[in-house]
């Protein structure tokens, strides 16, 4: 565990990464709490609509008189867990794909490395698209969309880790000793190839809430369930008269992202001391 | 040397034939994962699913053939860009496509111009003062616009430049009636173009100033920087040929990977601003359920990405005079 | 006696790291007369290559920064120049070549164009003439085929062949002193004499004055007529080539003198100073070699020596020598 209290020591020391951690928690705890304490339903026609922000409703009612701070409360939810579960789903393959190419090399590693290239190939928003539209968007379909176009970058570092750790002496070791591949691959490389995996897919997290904003902000999102983008595409229609209504959710994604992306840069200073001085 | 450069045109041309392949089967894959058959889809959005329709097209698609002559015959109709009839308009998919690609490209090529342009100067202003404030100022900017939804900031800049201040026109592509021609429409295409073009090009500003300045900073640590003081250049001039010449080869690679991502962005940006390209015809396909359309876009929008990537290496050819001979 | 070329004195260069402050030359004076070379020799570490780059006043600040000391070129004080003025200094005057040609030349220009830049830059040629200044450049340090060569690049080129073009790119305007920082130790055995060979033949013909820096004693013995022994940022001891090999009187020099014939004849571990150069964290107090000296005195461990003739034209910064030549 002393591995673990000098990583948090290097982390504190960036102050931007602390900030990032810190709005992260209350966007977490917002997501977490926030429907509990406010039990309004995103969905219920509570006032007049397009109202402006006031005592009553705290961030205003969007374009059809519903409570836009429960909408942004509830779309916590479905971003982060969107962005968490997509982002766990491609680490997932794109690491089993990455380990078996960088593990046994040979055609092995060109066949997987072909399949990869070829998905960061293809424009990803618009395969995304496609996939959500084909199969009806719910966040199941949506979480696997983002999840099928996000895992190449992970596939293709994972594989340079263990290239990088095969020729390594305990590993030849294992084989000597008879281990068999799975268990060199997964209890022995793993644990040393995993940091970086852990910072790319910290960061994926962030691209996966743009990538579901942009999804149900087109219409693509769960139809029974709020969302940041689909408030932003609501509210669109009366920009000209209530630009706030379309504010708040995008400055909420923005923080969000944001917050996520500061702590991936704090986790990765943290992991990896020696670039940091550049 | 011009023989190694033709040698590896050639090669990278052979390159491409398998990502086609791969994007016909993908194609083709999800075609089946939709649910019914491709002549039930078909059919049903062709607006006219009766059950001698329906059969028709299962033997024009040889769906009672085996699995593999059906990819075959799917594929020699892609490869000649027969990606089927849109139900919207009752037109092949492939026309209202090419139809819709210019405009696309119009704002795809300016952002990707403008974000390199920007994201050089901006990551090479930031190297030269690293650790001052300006430095600094410019990595939190980056950092800002780096987690900023493209659409809502399309969304934003609406509100600020064409409803609060008035100066720039909210959306679409010319000026509706005006009838202008030759150099007046151009000018007004362009007057168009500004805030999707801008919108779009941010993102990729942010990212282009962080790498630029992080390449920057390794060629600084390089011995022929050394060298180049050692002649007696100024650090401007230094900056700006040798340094810049190197720590450009990153940013292109970038550009080429970003390709795909950028026509993503474009979809949204072009939603936000009605601008009359592949982005308004997936939205319009999405309105309307139209997947034949939808999967006529992501093969027409791949072919692009290939292409583009294809020009970004021969780009990075005439960069690295390394490259050919390795 | 005409004035030197060069007369560097009480030059004292620091490095303010992390860690500390690190004195990487200490109080250092030599001159260099007309048509003279001159050696500077010591372990990597020693300082040496801080010297050539604080002549040129190129000292990376930060961390570095000459704290103290005057540079004259001509009589013509270095260190109180203003940027400009240094950089018409630089490459014109006062020219180097660096020990790793292939790090030192930049991968994406070719050879005209990296040694016409100095041309153009410092006699202002027109890019006419520049092509054929280059040639004839090349000619001159043996390149063959030149108009070939010009238009290649770096990596087309050997080993050799680039640090030719080094010296070709340091010498286009004929300077007055060439510093020549371990010219040849990235080179072939083979390769390394034609080198040095060709900067002797040269020097003699454009009648420069040459300061040669290396770690290696035996490839002094022909080319240089002085030597400074550089350790720990100090010099230690000073001669004429002939002396410093016949007589070696700092007993580093002597370590240095076999660790030099035993490469001669089949390196051999033996024979090495025994020891390694002492952290610059952790300098020992007295005479900063007396960790590793086999006459040490219980005086050395205290005291720093301070340089003292032990015979004319000899000084020396050993306690040991100096009570041996009273
Ligand atoms: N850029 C630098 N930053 C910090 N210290 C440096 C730097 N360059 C040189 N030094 C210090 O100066 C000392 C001398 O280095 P150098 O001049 O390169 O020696 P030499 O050329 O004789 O091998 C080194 O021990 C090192 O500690
Ligand atoms: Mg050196």
């Amino acid at each position: 565990m002393r591995g673990l209290s000098t990583l948090w020591m290097r982390f504190r020391r960036n102050r931007g990464a602390v900030a990032g951690a810190v709005t992260l928690g209350l966007v977490v705890a917002a997501a977490l709490v926030g429907p509990l304490l406010y039990p309004v339903d995103p969905f219920d026609m509570v006032g007049q609509p397009a109202q402006p922000p006031s005592a009553s409703f705290l961030l205003g009612t969007d374009v059809a008189g519903r409570d836009i701070l429960a909408g942004i409360l509830n779309g916590a939810r479905i971003s982060l867990l969107i962005g968490v579960l997509a982002s766990l789903a491609a680490t997932v393959v794109g690491v089993a794909f990455g380990a078996l190419a960088g593990y046994y090399g040979g055609w092995v590693d060109d066949v997987l490395m072909r399949v990869t290239e070829f998905f960061l190939t293809i424009p990803s928003f618009v395969l995304a698209v496609v996939v959500v539209a084909i199969f009806q968007p719910s966040v199941v379909t949506v979480t696997a969309a983002i999840a099928v176009v996000s895992w190449p970058s992970v596939a293709r570092l994972a594989r340079g880790e263990f290239i990088a750790q095969r020729g390594r002496d305990y590993v030849q070791g294992c084989r000597a000793i008879g281990m068999p591949d799975w268990e060199i691959i997964l209890l022995q490389i793993m644990p040393n190839a995993l940091p970086p995996v852990i910072v790319v897919s910290s960061l994926m997290v962030a691209t996966a809430i743009l990538t579901e904003s942009g999804l149900s902000f087109l219409g693509l999102g769960d139809p029974n369930l709020v969302s940041w983008g689909y408030m932003i595409g609501v509210a669109r229609t009366v920009l000209r008269t209530s630009w706030w209504m379309s504010a708040i959710p995008g400055a909420m994604i923005l923080v969000t992202v944001l917050a996520i992306n500061l702590v991936g840069e704090g986790l990765n200073d943290a992991l990896n001391p020696k670039l940091r001085k550049r | 040397m011009r023989q190694a450069s033709l040698l590896f045109l050639v090669r990278r041309l052979l390159q491409i034939v398998p990502v086609v392949l791969a994007i016909v089967a993908l194609n083709f894959f999800l075609l089946r994962m939709a649910p019914g058959d491709v002549a039930d889809i078909l059919a049903g959005q062709m607006g006219h699913a009766t059950a001698e329709f329906t059969q028709q097209l299962r033997q024009e698609f040889g769906l009672d053939r085996p699995l593999y002559q059906q990819f075959f015959i799917y594929m020699g109709k892609l490869l000649t860009f027969d990606l089927g009839v849109s139900h919207l308009q009752q037109t092949p998919v492939i026309v209202l496509i090419l139809d819709r690609l210019p405009a696309t490209l119009i704002l795809m090529l300016t952002s990707v111009v403008l974000a390199v342009a920007l994201g050089v100067v901006l990551g090479v202003a930031a190297a030269r003062r690293e650790g001052t404030i300006a430095d600094s100022l410019i990595s939190v900017l980056a950092l800002v616009v780096y987690a900023t939804p493209a659409f809502w900031l399309g969304l934003m800049l609406i509100v600020l430049f064409s409803i609060k201040l008035d100066i720039l026109p909210s959306g679409g592509m010319i000026q509706i009636g005006a009838g202008l021609k030759g150099a007046a429409y151009a000018l007004d295409v362009a007057w168009h173009l500004i805030l999707p073009a801008a919108t779009l090009a941010l993102f990729y500003v942010a990212i282009y100033t962080r790498l630029m300045r992080a390449s920057m900073l390794e060629v600084y640590g390089l011995d022929f920087i050394v060298t180049a003081r050692a002649k007696g250049l100024s650090e401007t001039a230094i900056a700006w040929t040798h340094a810049l010449r190197n720590a450009l080869l990153p940013v292109v690679t970038l550009a080429g990977v970003q390709f795909g991502h950028l026509l993503g962005g474009s979809i949204l940006v072009e939603t936000v601003f009605g601008w009359p390209g592949l982005g308004r015809l997936v939205f319009d396909a999405l309105l309307q359920r139209d997947l034949n359309l939808l999967l006529g876009i992501l093969f027409v929008s791949s072919a692009v990405v290939v292409s583009a990537n294809l020009v970004v290496d021969l780009i990075y050819g005439l960069l690295d005079p390394r490259i050919v001979h390795k | 006696m005409s004035a030197p070329v060069l007369a560097v004195d009480g030059l004292t260069v620091e490095f303010r790291t992390a860690l500390g402050t690190v004195r990487a030359v200490d109080d250092l004076s030599f001159t260099i007369g007309e048509g003279e070379t001159v050696a500077i020799v010591g372990e990597s570490g020693s300082g040496k290559s801080t010297v050539a780059l604080a002549l040129l006043r190129l000292v990376p600040d930060p961390p570095g920064r000459i704290v103290a000391g005057r540079v004259r070129l001509d009589r013509q004080d270095l260190l109180t120049l203003d940027d400009a003025e240094i950089r018409k200094v630089r490459g014109r005057r006062m020219a180097m070549i660096f020990q790793d040609p292939m790090m030192a030349l930049n991968p994406v220009y070719t050879v005209e164009r990296q040694i016409g830049e100095v041309l153009r830059l410092h006699l202002g040629l027109p890019r006419q003439q520049v092509f054929d200044q280059v040639v004839e450049l090349l000619r001159l340090v043996g390149v063959p085929a030149p108009e070939d060569r010009a238009r290649q690049y770096p990596h087309n080129l050997s080993g050799g062949m680039r640090q030719r073009v080094m010296i070709a790119m340091a010498l286009a305007c004929k300077p007055r002193l060439l510093i020549a920082d371990e010219p040849t130790t990235a080179l072939d055995v083979t390769v390394q004499a034609q080198v040095l060979e060709l900067i002797q033949e040269l020097k003699s013909r454009l009648g420069m004055a040459v300061l040669l820096i290396t770690h290696d004693l035996s490839i002094v013995a022909e080319t240089a007529h002085r030597v400074i022994v550089m350790y720990t940022g100090r010099k230690v001891e000073e001669g004429a080539t002939a002396e410093i090999f016949a007589d070696p009187r700092h007993p580093y020099t002597g370590g240095l003198l076999g660790a030099a014939k035993w490469e001669e004849n089949e390196g051999n571990e033996l024979r090495e100073i025994p020891g390694a150069v002492p952290s610059p964290f952790d300098m020992p107090r007295g005479c900063s070699f007396a960790p590793r000296c086999a006459v040490a005195l219980a005086r050395c461990r205290e005291h720093a020596p301070a340089l003292a003739d032990v015979a004319p034209g000899r000084p020396v910064r050993c306690f040991v020598a100096q009570e041996a030549a009273r």
